[in-house]
């Protein structure tokens, strides 16, 4: 297998404590204090959710939007280790560390959604276990999955505690978790678009298709292309790192190949359907079908060329498009296109939002806190710069 | 270095691999009624709206007042609820003057549980917590399985199963056909069928096997509007029966046909979407989601074959190198 020459990864160094880690924490607390009220008051106490919209934000968010945005792992892995493009090495690892966190706190944070949760065991119990279920798949699915990730990292962890001796014995048998690794998502991610498909006419026609596991798999491997492009943006700024422009102009085209096959396939099951002209409607799921179409079809635009795609700018602007359109496309099919029946109404409330934002801050700090102490991020100069300091 | 050549097949095993997960399999049928299955008829035309079924349901079920009105005095909910299995909606047009009537007037729906034959709360519910009773087609739920994930609530397509969204325990509430009504429970003495039915006044909700209350529900369909006839009022075939007037039915067994029938029928003068029954296909919802699940994963064959696939590539391509986990120790 190629490498092109990239260097080791090695830990950032640099001070924990510092305005930004600390507001951080602040946020997560406050969440905790959200969710210590849920738990003696009921959900009702804290959430706007009802029996119109018994799934809120905390489903819609933090569940199936927070794992597709945990995707950069899966699909850099795809790329690394199924489709042999060893160039993309040096990303597997900040990829990885990012999807630990996405899926840890996807999983975690549905504890507190779930009204009865002192029986979650449940679901994984033969005779209660429910096999016909979409969801009993993608329970199962997730948490596998995040048993996986964290076996697939564990030799930042033995390199850093110095175990040399495990960390041989478990890169021999290694590719086993890899290929689960490539495998699970691929279930689970195209599952969270099944469990619409139970929900039949309450869906609206711009949404409900047998081929809700196909797009929402589709649109979770190029969102996470463009998380891994979006979190290169940042880190560079962040951490004062160079942009690494060629691996990431290659990984774009990759995620523009999947960006047209998956617009073919929207759009083309539309039309197959007849619910196409359902857009022209003047209704709010028809507008909102067209915000999510523009962020879909923008990027491929934007990235047609391959010289648009060695534009920072481009590149990190068509990210954000394709993590906008991808986030929509989910509120939309599970919230904003869901009706139950006419009288029912749903806003995220304010504890509501803020404990989805502390889950997101939590994400963020433990990103934080790992890259300055574990192996991660490639080596460069300007680490190695900051790590002195 | 690898050769373009290589790239492209190792490229399309790893695509052929993950296209590989979508063998067809054979499409699940709606799932039939129970041959011994026992439920409603409603009739439209004969209710009257006095909420008897309402209140008698709150008792048997043993559940808390709701209050809609200022004077906390009586038990009014206005939909179901957490604290309500059953209610009585009522249509109104213009003047609202005349009983069943589209225009200028009004007309009342029964809204409870329709205990669907391919229910797809029974098909959501990742836990087993709702169940359907193989002999009697009751669609039963567990509070000590049921994780509270309302998968139920959101995957219903009559709106049905409600959540206590105010409770640090809350569970599920829906009609269970009054299946707790057994020789030795407290309320046995004073219900022993569902309750809606035994103390409805004019066998407007009339309780019995599903095959004979379809019959009946044909033989009003035949009758001519104000003809003559004897309706039976509880239970289909048990001893009271009272003279009355056929309604003017629209030619239609709301229930019979529904995401693959229920075990609720319903009959009425006005339009079934005009008293709030949503239009449905017959194809069950749950029969379209277990389909797709299976010819996913059916046996689960689909998934080993790619997860096989899957191995042997990552163990290909993964030669040369043995620190899987971001440190390539070979550079070339
Ligand atoms: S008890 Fe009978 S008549 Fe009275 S509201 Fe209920 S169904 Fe109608
Ligand atoms: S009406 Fe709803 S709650 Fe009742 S059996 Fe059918 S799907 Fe389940
Ligand atoms: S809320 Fe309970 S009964 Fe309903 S689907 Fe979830 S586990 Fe099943």
């Amino acid at each position: 297998m190629a490498h092109s020459t990239h260097h080791a990864p090695m830990p950032l160094g640099g001070k924990l404590v510092t305005p930004v880690t600390v507001t951080l924490a602040a946020l997560a607390a406050i969440a905790g204090v959200i969710l210590l009220v849920r738990l003696v008051f009921g959900l009702g106490a804290v959430t706007n959710i009802n029996d119109g919209y018994p799934w809120g934000i905390w489903i819609a968010y933090d569940v199936v939007i927070g794992s597709a945005f945990a995707c950069g792992g899966y699909s850099v892995a795809l790329l690394v280790y199924i489709f042999n493009r060893g160039e993309y090495h040096p990303l597997v690892r900040p990829a990885l560390l990012g999807s630990l966190f996405g899926y840890t706190l996807a999983g975690a944070s549905v504890i507190f959604d779930l009204g009865r949760y002192w029986n979650f065991w449940h679901i994984f119990w033969p005779g209660y276990a429910q096999v016909n279920s979409v969801m009993f798949e993608v329970a199962l699915c997730i948490t596998l999955y995040i048993a996986v990730m964290w076996i697939e990292f564990s030799p930042a962890f033995l390199e850093k505690f110095g175990k040399p001796e495990q960390k041989k014995r478990l890169d021999r048998v290694m590719f086993v978790f890899i290929g689960l690794g490539a495998l699970l998502p691929s279930m689970h991610q195209s599952s969270l678009g099944s469990l619409l498909v139970v929900f039949g006419n309450q869906v609206h026609p711009l949404w409900q298709t047998v081929l809700l596991p196909l797009i929402y798999l589709m649109t979770a491997i190029t969102v996470g292309f463009a998380l891994v492009i979006f979190e290169s943006c940042l880190s560079a700024m962040g951490f004062k790192r160079p942009f690494e422009l060629d691996i990431l102009s290659r990984l774009s085209k990759v995620m523009w190949g999947m960006l047209v096959a998956y617009l073919v396939i929207r759009i083309g099951d539309l039309v197959a359907r007849g619910a196409i002209l359902r857009m022209f409607e003047f209704s709010i799921e028809a507008l909102m079908f067209l915000i999510e179409m523009a962020f879909f079809i923008v990027p491929a635009v934007l990235l047609r060329k391959p010289e648009y795609r060695r534009q920072p700018a481009k590149l990190f602007v068509s990210a954000v498009c394709l993590l906008a359109g991808a986030f929509l496309l989910r509120i939309n099919s599970f919230l904003v296109g869901y009706e139950t029946g006419s009288g029912w109404h749903y806003f995220p409330s304010f504890p509501e939002l803020m404990v989805t934002i502390g889950i997101i801050a939590i994400e963020i700090l433990g990103y934080i806190v790992l890259v300055r102490f574990l192996p991660i991020l490639p080596k460069t100069e300007g680490a190695l710069a900051a790590a002195t300091k | 270095m690898t050769s373009r050549r290589d790239f492209l097949k190792s490229a399309l095993s790893g695509g052929a691999l993950l296209a590989a997960g979508t063998a067809p399999a054979e499409a699940r049928d709606n799932l039939p009624q129970p041959p011994d299955a026992i439920g409603l008829l409603y009739d439209s035309t004969l209710c009257i709206g006095c909420k008897a079924c309402v209140s008698a349901c709150k008792d048997s079920n043993q559940l808390p007042m709701e209050f809609s009105t200022e004077e906390h005095l009586w038990d009014t909910p206005l939909d179901l609820s957490g604290k309500t299995k059953n209610v009585i909606k009522m249509y109104k047009d213009g003047s609202g003057e005349n009983k069943d009537q589209e225009k200028d007037g009004f007309a009342f729906m029964k809204v409870s549980c329709l205990h669907c034959n391919d229910p797809s709360c029974v098909s959501a519910c990742p836990v087993s917590a709702m169940t359907k009773d193989p002999k009697t087609g009751v669609v039963g739920y567990d509070e000590s399985i049921c994780i509270g994930c309302r998968y139920c609530v959101a995957a219903c397509p009559f709106g049905v199963p409600r959540f206590q969204y105010d409770t640090p325990f809350p569970k599920i509430v829906k009609c269970e056909l009054c299946r707790h009504l057994k020789p030795g429970h407290e309320k046995y003495d004073t219900y022993q069928f569902s309750a809606c039915a035994q103390v409805c006044p004019t066998g407007a909700t009339l309780f019995g096997p599903v095959k004979a209350l379809k019959a009946e529900a044909e033989r009003r369909l035949a009758l001519k509007a104000g003809e003559a006839t004897t309706f039976p009022r509880g239970k289909l075939g048990g001893p009271d029966s009272y003279p009355g007037k056929a309604g003017a039915y629209l030619p239609r067994i709301y229930g019979d046909r529904e995401v693959g029938g229920t075990q609720v029928l319903k009959l009425s003068a006005v339009p079934m979407e005009k008293l709030g029954m949503p239009k449905l296909p017959e194809r069950s919802y749950a029969s379209v989601s277990e389909t797709m699940q299976h010819t996913l994963y059916g046996g689960l064959i689909a998934p080993i074959v790619v997860l096989g696939g899957l191995v042997a590539v990552a163990r290909r391509n993964m030669k040369g190198e043995p620190d899987a986990s971001g440190k390539p120790e070979q550079e070339d």
